[in-house]
């Protein structure tokens, strides 16, 4: 069983993500650059977070069309996990993985802070280890995190229970000044309508050692020892 | 400027001459104007060097001090770290986003090409008034934001820094970034030609026009006309260093390079003459096979280019093409330009023919100036003051203290920051007095750069040492023993002869605090010209120190936050009245002047010392050092940190005969606050006495409120979230956010 993390030129979160499957998470994961057109044997993929292209027009869309991603494609067809991770999201859903769009954060700046998350939906593959409404605290760090969805795609994806993680407060409730980047309904992580594909702004991997928390938690793993378990039963 | 060619160089008749002299015959406008950029004040430290000269720069763990891109320092279990330190000021003062961005991107490449890898930046900022100046604001901002966009993009963590604000920086912001690199011992490399024979390989950015002139434009005052200079302002790419980065590592794992430099000031001949001439060979380069960004550059505007982004390659000869197939993976442009030689001289061709032939040992060693240093009549008359009117209601005094600009928290500024990629970061902004990075096989490494201009402008001498003793403090406090020091030292116009004793002043002072405590200077920066033209004044001397210290376990790793009810609140060291450059004195009252705080420095080792034992023996939960604004804020910042409150008898701060507010706004060095449990109180307390150091229980943590007390009387009960309210907000309200 191995996961391929992607290289695409300016990713640098690709490094902490392999340091975590490989040397936390105890699983196998290669880095494989973007020119690769072949992930056959991989059995899961992570895009990392990063300035891929530099963000340049805007994040993630000139990495989405990068030889890889046609392979990615065809890995989340087939049911693999496919995992993205702040611009890994924001890639995922410029190759229209992932429905929405994420906007520059409303306060104009980039933001890196630690948040709380709370799992609203159970239904990706990411979260069915976890417990609805636990509440996990993992960092974002984001100049465009806000996430934008037209107001009858925002029901569809309600109805299909694809909103998985949201911004909340201490106690859990979705408030405005939980919210760090104005994104719509709080959203801070989405899957696809199947729940193998699932893209989030905050960071697990820099979530995924007790030492790196300020309140001495782990919670990033729960995202990953999902991954992990669904990759076992499949 | 001299114009006594057909080109515009900034050198001197005299030195003009002495090149004529040394050549052995007149050199041609190529060649003059490689000379022109190296023996610049920026390049060359030709008035800095002999005052340089007594920092101490050897201890067992420095691997490589000064004259070098960045020093290095062993930190055991075959790995190095390298640190470096570097502003772009006169830059960010025309183009505040640029110019904060491309001084990222010098220091980055300063650790790149010692073959480490950048795992954290640090900032720090000087501005004018933010309350006051819009302009300010306006630099501030787009400071910041610089640093943000270019930080966060090329994925190196900016964990720590610190900000202070003071009219003298009104048109001169300081800008001044720290990068910590780390990497194999094995892997080092150094900017140096050695073999004969071997590829000089120009990799990254082309070659264009922006940057010109950009290291003499350093070592000129600004003036109303800096504005018509952006030209010499460079255009930052993070996307491209970031892809500089990993290649040049994954290149230098390769095994067959020899040399690397970065190009920054002086551009391409300040890098091959420093390489020439630290590796006692020559080089050659073909101009023609330079990469160029347009099509018509001169050769001297080749040679003196300061476009971002590129990196000077030594390749052993033969291996060429692995090396260059690592930039082929990354798609970065390369070009092959020239190759090593044994002869000694930096020789420039363009389609064969030779322009300019100048031994490079000419170009390093820039004729020293040795310049005049009068005390200025400022300083006498600032040591004898009068003291301000005793405040009546202390609890508004401490509010509005906690709102200074200089004291508020600079969330503002640190959330614009990815303080977190990379994994390494332990102790994040605000969370302690310095940050703390993991390192391999489980030591973890401590990293705070400081700085205090209002002290250096009082009393030159004592304020440097004191940021130095600041900087270490912060690093005993997070339970690291100091390991190394770099310094920048910023001062305005060198031929002002008293400008030039407050420069000579503060390395004194660095210089004696370093020997004492025995602790190395392994690089440093000296930023000269910082003057504001409008007004006619230099600003004041700011020295700004970044220090590292090691830390062995995880269990030393000390925040500041009062952690439990109940638990004791103790102070170490004495308090005296030194309120000379304090906020209190500055910011409340208005009043510059007054004796800065001297470091005792036989007390401070001790105390020093016993603070980082009590932290690895476990007696203590929180430690934090005390400066600015005193006891109290140094007591709010861990209420607030800790959101817990705690009771304090101010009676009880060993002293001599101080007024109250003295007492509690004093900002003498070697002092710490902790907090320890009852189980531990007594062994702590016996730790002090056995050492011989100064210290009281002060107080109890616990409540909701900061309660100070003096012989039973209340002086002064805030609630913490007040204090907090009126700490953390300040900086948004200032910026028109709130």
């Amino acid at each position: 069983m191995k996961v391929a993390v992607i290289q695409f030129p300016g990713s640098n979160c690709d490094l902490d993500t392999l340091h975590v499957l490989n040397d936390i998470m105890k699983i196998r994961a290669d880095l494989v650059w973007h020119r690769c057109e072949d992930l056959s044997g991989y059995d899961g993929v992570v895009l990392p977070g990063g300035f891929s292209y530099g963000d340049r027009l805007r994040g993630g869309i000139i990495a989405a069309h990068s030889p890889i991603m046609r392979e990615v494609k065809r890995m989340a067809k087939d049911g693999y996990p496919v995992l993205g991770i702040c611009n890994g999201f924001q890639i995922l859903v410029e190759a229209g993985l992932l429905s929405g769009a994420l906007l520059r954060n409303s306060s104009l700046k980039f933001v890196c802070k630690w948040v709380n998350l709370s799992v609203v939906s159970l239904r990706s593959i990411f979260t069915n280890d976890l417990k609805r409404y636990s509440l996990l605290k993992m960092p974002i760090a984001h100049n465009e995190g806000r996430y934008f969805i037209e107001e009858g795609d925002l029901k569809e994806l309600y109805d299909m229970d694809q909103i998985v993680l949201k911004y909340v407060d201490g106690d859990g409730r979705a408030t405005d000044e939980a919210n760090p980047n104005g994104s719509m309904d709080n959203i801070a992580g989405i899957c696809n309508t199947e729940g193998n594909v699932l893209g989030l702004m905050p960071h697990p991997e820099r979530a995924s050692e007790r030492i790196l928390s300020p309140f001495g938690s782990d919670d990033g793993r729960s995202i990953f020892t999902s991954m992990i378990e669904y990759m076992r039963r499949r | 400027m001299v114009v006594s060619h057909s080109i515009f160089v900034d050198l001197t008749e005299d030195e003009i001459d002495k090149a004529r002299k040394m050549l052995g015959r007149k050199p041609n406008d190529l060649e003059l104007a490689m000379i022109d950029a190296e023996w610049s004040e920026h390049c060359s430290y030709k008035s800095s060097i002999p005052i340089l000269k007594q920092l101490p720069t050897e201890g067992p763990r420095v691997i490589i001090g000064p004259g070098y891109d960045a020093g290095v320092v062993d930190i055991g279990d075959g790995y190095v770290v390298t640190l470096h330190i570097e502003s772009h000021n006169h830059p960010s003062a025309i183009d505040p986003y640029g110019g904060a961005a491309t001084g990222i991107g010098g220091v980055l490449r300063d650790i790149l090409c010692m073959g480490t890898r950048p795992i954290a930046l640090l900032d720090s900022l000087r501005f004018g008034n933010i309350e006051d100046s819009s302009h300010s604001r306006w630099l501030f901002k787009h400071v910041v934001r610089g640093i943000s966009d270019y930080g966060n993009c090329v994925g190196v963590p900016t964990v720590s820094g610190e900000v202070e604000f003071d009219e003298c920086f009104e048109r001169n912001c300081l800008v001044d970034v720290v990068c910590l690199g780390l990497g194999r011992i094995e892997n080092l490399v150094l900017a140096e030609a050695k073999h004969h024979g071997d590829s000089v390989i120009l990799v990254g950015g082309s070659t264009g026009r922006d940057g010109i002139h950009g290291v003499t434009f350093a070592s000129r005052v600004l003036t109303g006309k800096s504005e018509t200079e952006r030209s010499a302002v460079q255009i930052p790419d993070p996307f491209m260093k970031k892809l500089i980065i990993e290649a040049t590592l994954e290149a230098v794992e390769k095994g067959h390079v020899r040399g690397l430099k970065d190009l920054g000031g002086g551009g391409l001949t300040t890098g091959l003459s420093e390489m020439a001439e630290k590796g006692g060979c020559g080089i050659e380069i073909e101009l023609s096979k330079v990469h160029l960004r347009e099509e018509d550059l001169s050769p001297i505007e080749i040679m003196i280019s300061e476009s971002q982004e590129r990196m000077v390659f030594i390749v052993e000869q033969g291996h060429e093409g692995e090396v260059c197939r690592v930039f082929e993976k990354y798609e970065l442009p390369y070009s092959i330009i020239g190759k090593v030689t044994d002869g000694g001289n930096l020789a420039v061709k363009v389609k064969g023919v030779e322009l300019a032939s100048i031994p490079a040992k000419i170009l390093a060693k820039a004729p020293i100036i040795h310049r005049r240093s009068i005390e200025p009549d400022y300083i006498k008359n600032l040591r004898e003051i009068r003291k301000p009117e005793l405040p009546s209601d202390l609890s508004s005094i401490l509010l509005k203290l906690m709102g200074s600009p200089n004291i508020a928290s600079k969330r503002w500024v640190y959330e614009q920051y990815d303080h977190e990629v990379g994994i390494r970061t332990v102790v994040k902004p605000g969370q302690g007095d310095a940050a703390v990075m993991r390192l391999p096989k489980g030591s973890f490494l401590a990293i705070k750069a400081d700085g205090d201009s209002k002290h250096c402008y009082i009393d030159p001498y004592n304020g440097a040492a004191g940021c130095l003793s600041e900087a270490c403090r912060n690093l005993i406090s997070v339970g690291a023993e100091p390991l190394a020091f770099v310094d920048h030292l910023q001062f305005g116009d060198p031929g002002n002869p008293e400008v030039f004793w407050t420069f000579s002043e503060a390395v004194r002072g660095l210089a004696d605090y370093s020997r004492a405590m025995g602790l190395p200077c392994v690089g440093g920066k000296v930023s000269f010209y910082n003057e504001d033209k409008v007004k006619n004044t230099a600003i004041k001397p700011s020295p700004v120190i970044a220090a590292i210290g090691r830390i062995d376990e995880e269990r030393w790793i000390t925040t500041m936050d009062f952690k439990d009810e109940g638990d004791y609140v103790v102070i170490v060291g004495e308090t005296r009245s030194e309120m000379g450059g304090s906020e209190y004195y500055e910011y409340i009252h208005g009043l510059v002047g007054g004796t800065v705080p001297q470091i005792d420095f036989l007390k401070e080792e001790k105390t020093l010392n016993v603070v980082k034992d009590a932290i690895r023996k476990g007696l203590v939960k929180a430690v934090h050092d005390i400066s600015k604004g005193g006891v109290m804020v140094a007591l709010a910042e861990m209420c607030i940190s800790g959101g817990i409150g705690a009771s304090i008898d101010c009676s009880k701060i060993p002293s001599h005969d101080l007024r109250i507010d003295e007492l509690l706004f004093s900002e003498t060095h070697s002092r710490f606050i902790m907090e320890a449990d009852g189980t531990h109180i007594d062994e702590l307390s016996r730790m002090m006495r056995d050492s011989d150091v100064v210290f009281s229980v002060i107080g109890r943590v616990g409540g909701d409120e900061l309660e100070i007390s003096y012989k039973g009387d209340k002086l002064m009960s805030i609630m913490v979230s007040d204090l907090r309210d009126r700490w953390s907000l300040s900086i948004p309200r200032c910026m028109g956010e709130l």
